[in-house]
């Protein structure tokens, strides 16, 4: 099927008429005109090419009751997304060429985005022993980016030796920037409000010696470092000093640490429990100006779902993580936009086109042949380019309800916030994932 | 005063001077020959105890039972807990069996609240992780009270020991800055939480320094596994910077007091001189801790949902 995308703001700026055909644009201009092709009225409506996340938890295989490869890529089309990364802490861990393969596969399947699997750093993200990154790279999945996320690589020898080895293909490794020992039955960020509620602390420090050092060793080594989840203000200044040496670090920081602090723990409602931690409004307000001046180079959602009964039990026993793919966009409009931080241009640098190129998922587009690897996001919204894109009402409002989000899980910190925009229709290749704010699958 | 006691900071001044001022009474039930008041017959007060702290649940069953309420002990050795139940469904079950009030204690900082929200029963925090332990501060306050034979307005508390764990700590801390006192936190820095300073308290690293003008000095506890992740390196070396001896008596006040919640470890933080002497408090402690339980349930039980006392 063909559409006319008529009248849409591109990244915010001029109104234009796009024509969508065999999963191209193959036409850009006013009042175009196409007998065949299905039209979508856009006015008012921003177009964006579409949303990249580079970190997102499926929980296929292994805990299906939490959420499918199914149920995320509903929730991450209607969040606007064409792409996602799936981090490798199911059950087994992706840390083979079949766990991957099996990931890649399901969202095939599914269609609605593409799905692509990240590998793990080491054998059972245990820290130990190098998992075969060679061979995740050379499977159907082609995997690039490798993680232990939720762990992180503590021993800094496999850290130098896997910023190394990754080289051979263009690899980067995703760093959960976490230091053990500082964080044994860490809780929440140390300071003022876990000293009064009594929760063990998860020291900024831990997450700081980590980024320092790997960034030393991403110079040492001249590789490619990715810093996940920076939840910290010295984080930011670490990585703005790396950047300035010319070394190849990138940074992430999610949308909850752009908004929340640790101030929501004071209800002992774990649905605020996530690692890294709520941090301080100092912490949040040196995060926004990170993203704004480019030190922080994407948003990553970290979607964690948790099944209810991970949710619904005291503070210390609860599952970290949070739900973030549905309301993502939502967030960094209120955080970034509305304060006048960033533009559309600077969202869909810092949504889409940045975190394709960390990923690799900005190739040309495949044409037919099967097998490629997963191309075509992240580009401009010009002629000739891949039709992955979202159209986004920046005017809309809307309030938060668990129950009706598409994810499996219900673990949203913003239950009953009225955020702004929201994503009217997205496209994946041509084919419209979301119409009229409503998944197509 | 709010329907549930979580926390020592939810009293106000008037609501921390009435269960003070009720304890009192109370404090007379155990004189008579037949212990016991008939004011929460009928009614239904559940010890719901995660740890096992005998001090504390036989403290609040006696207290229950003066007051003639029902009383279930549900401990979680050898019930459906250990099986794996979940708080929420123990919450969901003990609010269909009609529960009026759930004294909880439990590892966890925060399982109170969270309890608050499953189930209709008043709910008592007899102490959460290293969070609160709100009637151990109400006691204690009835021990300085009774002991210093006045109010507590403008009286010196040293508390001494393991602040970062201390779920009593945090409890004094805020009853105490409420009734008037000063509080002054004693400890080694590892053992100090971060960033205190919203906490109404003085602190300091040097006991020596902080005896002088004391009228409670207030040991805590310190558990020996906090040697091995490093806290402090010996406990000869604990023992000999900030513990409590003879010595360190001398240099109190001669009316001042020493306090400590139990269980003590003698020898660690406090000398068993000390422990021994008459200006120790330890075994009243205990003793007030039934009638300052028994003035917490009475008030709690006896309001209706605005906070009216209807007894």
């Amino acid at each position: 099927m063909s559409w006319l995308i008529k009248n849409a703001s591109i990244l915010g700026g001029e109104q234009q008429d796009m024509l969508l055909r065999d999963g191209v644009i193959t036409e850009m201009g006013k009042d175009l005109q196409d007998g065949e092709a299905e039209i979508l009225e856009a006015a008012g409506l921003i177009a964006l090419p579409g949303l990249v996340d580079l970190h997102t938890h499926l929980r296929e295989p292994g805990r299906e009751d939490a959420e499918t490869v199914r149920s995320g890529s509903r929730a991450a089309a209607l969040g606007g997304y064409t792409a996602i990364c799936a981090m490798p802490n199911t059950n087994p861990i992706a840390d083979t060429a079949g766990v991957v393969e099996q990931v890649l596969r399901l969202g095939q399947e599914t269609g609605l985005v593409d799905v692509q699997p990240i590998g793990a750093v080491t054998i059972g993200q245990r820290g130990e022993h190098l998992a075969e990154l060679g061979t995740m790279a050379d499977s159907a999945a082609q995997v690039r980016i490798f993680s232990d996320d939720g762990h992180c690589v503590a021993d800094p020898v496999l850290m130098r030796r896997a910023l190394e080895y990754v080289r051979a293909f263009d690899g980067v490794v995703a760093q959960h920037a976490e230091e053990p020992r500082l964080t044994e039955g860490a809780q929440m960020n140390e300071g003022e409000v876990s000293s009064q509620l009594g929760l063990a602390g998860w020291p900024a420090v831990a997450e700081e010696a980590i980024i320092a050092r790997d960034v030393l060793l991403a110079g040492h080594t001249q590789s490619r470092l990715h810093v996940c989840h920076v939840s910290t203000a010295g984080s930011v200044e670490l990585i703005r000093w790396g950047k300035q040496k010319g070394w190849q670090v990138t940074a992430e920081v999610c949308p909850h640490h752009l908004l929340l602090t640790d101030e929501q723990a004071h209800s002992y409602d774990p649905v605020f429990k996530v690692n890294p931690p709520l941090r301080t409004a100092a912490d949040v307000q040196a995060l926004r100006e990170g993203l704004a001046d480019g030190t922080i180079d994407v948003v990553a959602t970290d979607h964690a779902p948790h099944a209810a009964q991970d949710k619904e039990c005291e503070w210390a026993q609860a599952r970290p993580g949070m739900l973030g793919l549905e309301t993502a966009l939502s967030i960094v409009v209120q955080t970034m936009i509305e304060t006048g931080l960033l533009d559309w241009a600077g969202v869909a640098e810092r949504m889409s086109i940045t975190p394709a190129r960390i990923g690799g998922l900005n190739g040309p587009q495949r044409r037919g042949a099967a097998g490629g690897p997963i191309a075509g996001h992240g580009r401009p919204l010009a002629l000739g380019e891949p039709a992955n894109l979202t159209l986004i009402d920046p005017a809309a409002r809307w309030t938060v309800e668990a129950a009706s989000l598409a994810s499996l899980s219900r673990n949203t910190p913003y239950q009953g916030f009225e955020l702004p925009a929201r994503v009217s229709a997205t496209f994946l290749r041509g084919n419209a994932t979301v119409l009229d704010g409503k998944v197509q699958l | 005063m709010n329907r549930h006691l979580l926390s020592a900071g939810d009293l106000s001044r008037e609501d921390a001077l009435k269960i003070l001022d009720t304890a009192e009474q109370m404090a007379t039930v155990g004189d008579r020959e037949v212990k016991k008041l008939p004011t929460l017959r009928g009614r239904t007060v559940v010890n719901l105890f995660y740890e096992d702290s005998t001090r504390t649940r036989t403290s609040f069953e006696v207290a229950a039972k003066r007051l003639s309420a029902d009383v279930i002990n549900f401990s979680a050795k050898g019930s459906s807990v250990s099986k794996g139940e979940s708080l929420k469904d123990t919450a969901l079950t003990l609010h269909a069996m009609g529960a009026d009030a759930v004294v909880i204690r439990h590892a966890a900082s925060g399982a109170p609240h969270r309890l608050t929200q499953w189930l209709d029963a008043v709910v008592v925090n007899a102490g959460d992780g290293t969070h609160e332990h709100p009637t151990q501060a109400l006691l204690d306050a009835f021990t300085m009270r009774q002991r210093l034979g006045r109010d507590l307005d403008g009286a010196k508390v040293a508390i001494v020991g393991d602040i970062l764990h201390s779920r009593v700590a945090r409890s004094n801390v805020q009853l105490l800055h409420t009734l008037g006192a000063h509080v002054t936190l004693v400890a080694p820095p590892t053992l100090l939480p971060r960033d205190m300073q919203t906490w109404p308290a003085q602190v300091s690293y040097d006991l020596d320094a902080a005896l002088g003008d004391v009228d409670v000095c207030m040991m805590l506890r310190v558990q020996a596994e906090r040697m091995t992740a490093s806290y402090f390196p010996t406990v000869r070396e604990y023992s000999r910077r900030y513990g409590l001896d003879g010595r360190r008596l001398a240099l109190m006040p001669k009316e001042a007091i020493v306090m400590h919640p139990g269980p003590m470890v003698r020898g660690m933080e406090i000398a068993g001189e000390v422990a021994d002497s008459s200006r120790a408090t330890i075994v009243e402690q205990v003793r007030n801790g039934v009638s300052v339980r028994m003035a917490v349930l009475y008030l709690l039980l006896t309001q209706d949902s605005t906070g009216q006392g209807t007894a």
